[in-house]
């Protein structure tokens, strides 16, 4: 099972640095980030807090701009886009899962996926994409409704029903406990099979980077190891 | 407990823009409860003491003529305690450089001494000296229109006799707070005067010599009344008595009190509705402030922090709040207040002083009913917070539960997006809060509907009267009866286009147990001036042998219907007691009337044809000619000329209605904006997690925006309806409070002012809509990722 031969890198980045103004005090989240990312790719971003990949995800996925450095998504450069065209770029484009699912409690599960579609240039059906996780009997629930593990399947559901480049997940897991959170990276994990889409994936969980075609380990805003895993591990061995 | 009244002022400053709102809200319910206590206190206080100082009398009596020597067993009649006797006169009055009729009343005041009863206030100059035959003391409204000062001079006509006055002194008198010409409907100070005159010499003048038509009288205590009116009335009806009155009957008296009572229901109308809804807008505020502190809360309580200090401190940031409204509103309160009560002095009621004072007692009252109005609104809120036990409110509220809308069970929901859906759910899961928004709404159009109704009434009352009632450019009054041969001359005056005679003479109307002092008017049956309108408003012919009644002194007051014998004590001549069968309701907004043919009347008072006075059309240009030659005649008693009167009203007015229409947008903006602006800034702190959340999902600001504001828009537009039929409502309230003889309002409300009301809300919504969207560009999208609620 492995990933597909590289092509075409659907992200590159060059020298990306990130300084944020915390109050008085000047934070260098990222300092000099060189990466390429590609189709098909499942990519775990590892690291402890600070370690600057929440910041990388973001400038990813349209959400923040670098302080300096480039950023390509497929030859299109990200970096100094306007908010309009960032806009478009998400909604076209990138996939989000939080880690507290954010769905919308006034939303069934069959509606908060949808609200995307509805918007998506080229979506499929949301029953299909519920189906994909594992969802294809709870349409009409409200989010209240559901467990924890499933309304993470939801906001998967809901990431992915645009068909997306790129499915951005930051520590999807973090509010689960491991038997729910390994469901829900077999959902990740068949939709990246299956659609090949390119997944990015943050956690600070070790246990994880094993179902990645390569673990980048972040560290005081730098990449410190690009480890590519010959063998993918899948999910549902996973235990942490 | 530092510690924690820091975080008061901190919270307080971090909401401070729902503060304002609020505080603004509570303001605009305390500065009406100010304005109108404070203008109501000072003008009873004032109008009580001007009273007592200025020895107002209790009983008036209007007589034909009478020995002086009678005064003396009058005086000695049980209940009288003093009682005075005067000549009062009618004339005509001429101002250099003013060729509009002026109308006039001579009184006479003792020559040498005060007058007992009835004094005057000298506003400047002197009474008039003992045995002067030319002086006169004007009413200063009279005075300051025309711009007199002591030592100019004016002439007046009295009983057809041209006499120079020379003015030395310009009074106000309790019995004329309120000037108004007998028969108009408005005050003219121009057109209208009040003047003092020695008696010695008025009475010379209007051969009253040792003589008196008219006196004035106060009750020895315990006396009643309406027991000394009987007795006068019994002595007098020989002397030409028309029917002794009391003081609560005094037109200026009885106008002041009508005033006085619109002024109360102001304080307790309005200032209700405010605090109503600034209670709401403190319980939903507070509620949203509390769960999101709930974590705080529950830390404080873990800290060892009691339910009842935590309680407390919630309490003290209401109190701080309505002390902000409270403050504001009562200054603010003041101001008008005092704009009010100088409004009233220059435009409608004449007191030599008007002490404007604020009563520490109302301020205290405001601060009172702001702070029940704001506790009780924050009490159930601040109970939930003291109920969190630490360990409860740590952990995140649980999520909200929603359900599919009736609209979309209904199976509307194939047309509704997504966003759509969130709105409607939205609305439907809290549907009280959502209600009293729009309530709160609805109050906003509604006082500014009541606000601009009074213009829109007054114009359509002027419409009423003068363009289908009373249509003549001239109303003339003969000094006697006369025969209607008279009414040809009229004609034959160059410039008189129509002349309709008309005879009017007063009358007490009696049926059963109810009566009403008054005038029968005897009016043509196919008169074109002077007409009787139906119930719709429409002119109607006044049958033959009956009387007609206005709708108010037929129901409310006489208790009569058509079909009724009414008995009619006739107060002129012999004094005729006369059954006359009641054949119609006629509608009329000032005033009242009675209505019948002038044959009819000549024939049931057993006379020729002949008239009291006459209606005149004028061709426009030639009022001026008409006036001079009318006013030359000596049997011409007085002229009011209905262009002329309107106008002059209007230019009066125009200050009141600016002034109301100012006060009440400024409080229906308070309430829209702070009703909307609340609404929308909680729903964006309830909703910006699940926003931002959609931002990164890819939509646009104008997209999630649609989602916020249109749950705005959805509750604004809901709110016109409603608050139209508030205003409608509200308005009807004034209607059925101020109906009574002198003037009942119409229930009208204009398409205009339908508009106004509306727009109210709807600028309301745009300003909030407008901050809301700045604040939408700023929601931080990177901070949903990481947070939970």
């Amino acid at each position: 099972m492995n990933a597909p031969p590289p092509t075409e890198p659907v992200f590159i980045a060059r020298g990306l640095t990130k300084t944020y103004r915390m109050g008085e005090v000047e934070v260098q989240a990222l300092r000099g980030i060189d990466l390429e990312l590609f189709r098909g790719e499942l990519v775990v971003l590892l690291g402890p807090s600070g370690s600057g990949k929440s910041t990388l995800l973001n400038i990813l996925g349209g959400l923040d701009t670098p302080s300096s450095g480039e950023v390509f998504y497929l030859g299109q450069r990200l970096s100094g886009a306007s908010e309009a065209e960032l806009t478009r770029f998400r909604r076209e484009h990138v996939g989000f899962v939080f880690q507290f699912y954010n769905l919308i409690p006034s939303l069934t599960v069959r509606e908060n996926v949808a609200a995307v579609t509805e918007i998506a240039p080229s979506p499929m059906p949301p029953e299909e994409a519920l189906k994909l996780v594992g969802l294809g009997e709870r349409l009409d629930h409200f989010p209240a409704q559901l467990s924890g593990g499933e309304q993470q399947r939801v906001a998967i559901a809901r990431a992915i029903a645009k068909n997306p480049s790129v499915l951005l997940c930051d520590e999807p897991t973090g509010a689960l406990d491991s038997a729910t959170g390994v469901v829900v990276l077999e959902a990740l994990e068949k939709v990246n099979r299956e659609l090949g889409t390119l997944t990015v994936l943050i956690t600070h969980n070790a246990g994880i980077a094993a179902m990645a075609d390569r673990v980048i380990r972040l560290s005081d805003g730098r990449i410190a190891e690009v480890r590519a895993n010959p063998l993918r591990k899948p999910a549902r061995e996973l235990s942490w | 407990m530092r510690a924690l009244n820091i975080k008061l002022w901190r919270d307080l400053w971090h909401m401070r823009g729902q503060v304002l709102a609020i505080a603004a809200v509570i303001m605009g319910g305390v500065a009406t409860l100010v304005m109108s206590l404070s203008t109501y206190d000072s003008l009873v206080d004032t109008r009580d003491r001007f009273y007592r100082e200025y020895r107002f009398a209790e009983v008036f009596a209007q007589l034909k003529r009478a020995p002086e020597s009678l005064a003396e067993r009058l005086r000695a009649l049980p209940g009288v305690e003093r009682l005075e006797t005067r000549v009062v006169a009618g004339v005509k009055l001429e101002v250099e450089g003013f060729s509009d009729p002026i109308t006039g009343l001579l009184l006479s005041v003792p020559d040498g001494d005060e007058p007992t009863l009835n004094a005057l206030h000298l506003k400047r100059g002197r009474m008039v000296q003992p045995g002067s035959e030319d002086e006169v003391v004007l009413s200063d409204t009279f005075a300051d229109a025309h711009g007199f000062e002591p030592g100019d001079r004016l002439a007046a006509i009295i009983q057809g006799k041209r006499k120079v006055l020379t003015v030395v002194g310009v009074a106000v008198s309790p019995e004329y707070v309120y000037q108004i010409a007998p028969g108009a409907i408005f005050p003219d100070f121009k057109r209208y005067g009040v003047l003092w005159m020695g008696r010695h010499a008025l009475a010379a003048a209007y051969d009253m010599n040792g003589a008196f038509n008219n006196l004035a009288l106060t009750l020895s205590p315990g006396a009643r009344a309406q027991e000394v009116i009987d007795r006068l009335d019994a002595v007098l009806a020989a002397y030409g008595g028309t029917g002794a009155y009391a003081r609560k009957d005094q037109f200026s008296n009885r106008f002041l009190g009508e005033e006085l009572n619109q002024l109360r229901t102001t304080a307790t109308v309005f200032p209700a509705i405010f605090l109503g809804v600034a209670a709401f807008l403190l319980n939903v505020v507070l509620g949203r402030l509390i769960s999101l502190q709930r974590e705080q809360i529950a830390i404080l309580k873990a800290f060892g922090y009691t339910h009842p200090a935590i309680g407390w401190h919630y309490v003290k940031l209401v109190l701080l709040i309505t002390l902000l409204g409270v403050t504001a509103g009562t200054a603010l309160g003041a101001w008008f207040g005092q704009g009010l009560a100088q409004v009233y002095q220059e435009t409608t009621f004449r007191f030599p002083y008007l002490d404007y004072r604020l009563n520490p007692a109302i301020v205290l009252f405001a601060l009172f009913v702001g702070a029940a109005a704001a506790i009780s609104g924050t009490l159930f809120a601040v109970f939930r917070a003291t109920r969190l036990t630490p360990a409860q409110g740590m952990l995140p509220e649980t999520p909200a539960i929603y359900r599919a809308t009736a609209l979309e069970r209904l199976g509307f929901s194939r047309w509704m997006g997504a966003p759509s859906r969130m709105i409607l759910r939205h609305i439907e899961r809290r549907p009280v809060k959502s209600l009293l928004t729009v309530v709160g709404l609805a109050f906003a159009c509604a006082l500014m509907m009541v606000g601009n109704y009074q213009k829109d009434a007054i114009d359509f009352m002027v419409d009423i009267q003068f363009r289908q009632a009373a249509r003549e450019d001239l109303a003339l009054t003969f000094i006697d009866p006369t025969s209607g041969r008279a009414l040809h001359e009229l004609e034959a005056l160059p410039g008189v286009t129509h002349v309709e005679g008309f005879r009017d003479v007063p009358a007490i109307l009696r049926f059963q147990n109810h009566q009403y002092r008054s005038a029968v008017y005897g009016i043509q049956p196919e008169g074109v001036l002077h007409r009787s309108l139906n119930r719709k408003l429409e002119p109607v012919e006044v049958p033959p042998g009956g009387i007609v009644l206005t709708d108010h002194l037929a129901s409310r007051i006489l208790h009569v219907r058509p079909g009724d014998m009414l008995t009619v004590e006739v107060l002129e001549g012999d004094r005729k007691v006369l059954e006359v069968p009641v054949l119609g309701i006629t509608r009329q907004f000032l005033g009242v009337s009675a209505y019948m043919q002038q044959d009819s009347l000549n024939a049931l008072l057993r006379e020729g044809p002949v008239v009291s006075g006459a209606y005149l059309a004028i061709e426009p240009g030639f009022e001026h000619e008409v006036y001079a030659r009318l006013h030359e005649r000596p049997r011409v008693l007085g002229m009011v000329a209905n262009a002329s009167a309107v106008k002059s009203f209007y230019a009066t007015i125009g200050e009141f209605v600016l002034f109301y229409t100012m006060v009440s947008t400024l409080l229906a903006g308070a309430i829209g904006f702070g009703v909307v602006y609340n609404s929308a800034t909680i729903a964006l702190s309830e909703r910006s997690r699940e926003l931002a959340s959609l931002r990164v999902l890819g939509f646009t600001r104008g997209e999630i925006a649609y989602i916020l504001l249109g749950e705005l828009a959805v509750l604004t537009l809901a709110a016109i309806p409603v608050g139209m039929l508030l205003g409608v409502g509200l308005v009807g309230i004034l209607v059925l409070a101020f109906t009574n003889d002198l003037y009942r309002l119409p229930l009208l409300l204009t398409p205009s002012n339908y508009a106004l009301g509306a727009s109210v809300v709807i600028v309301s919504a745009l300003l909030s809509g407008w901050i809301l969207w700045h604040k939408l560009g700023r929601l931080d999208l990177v901070a949903v990722l990481k947070t939970r609620e």
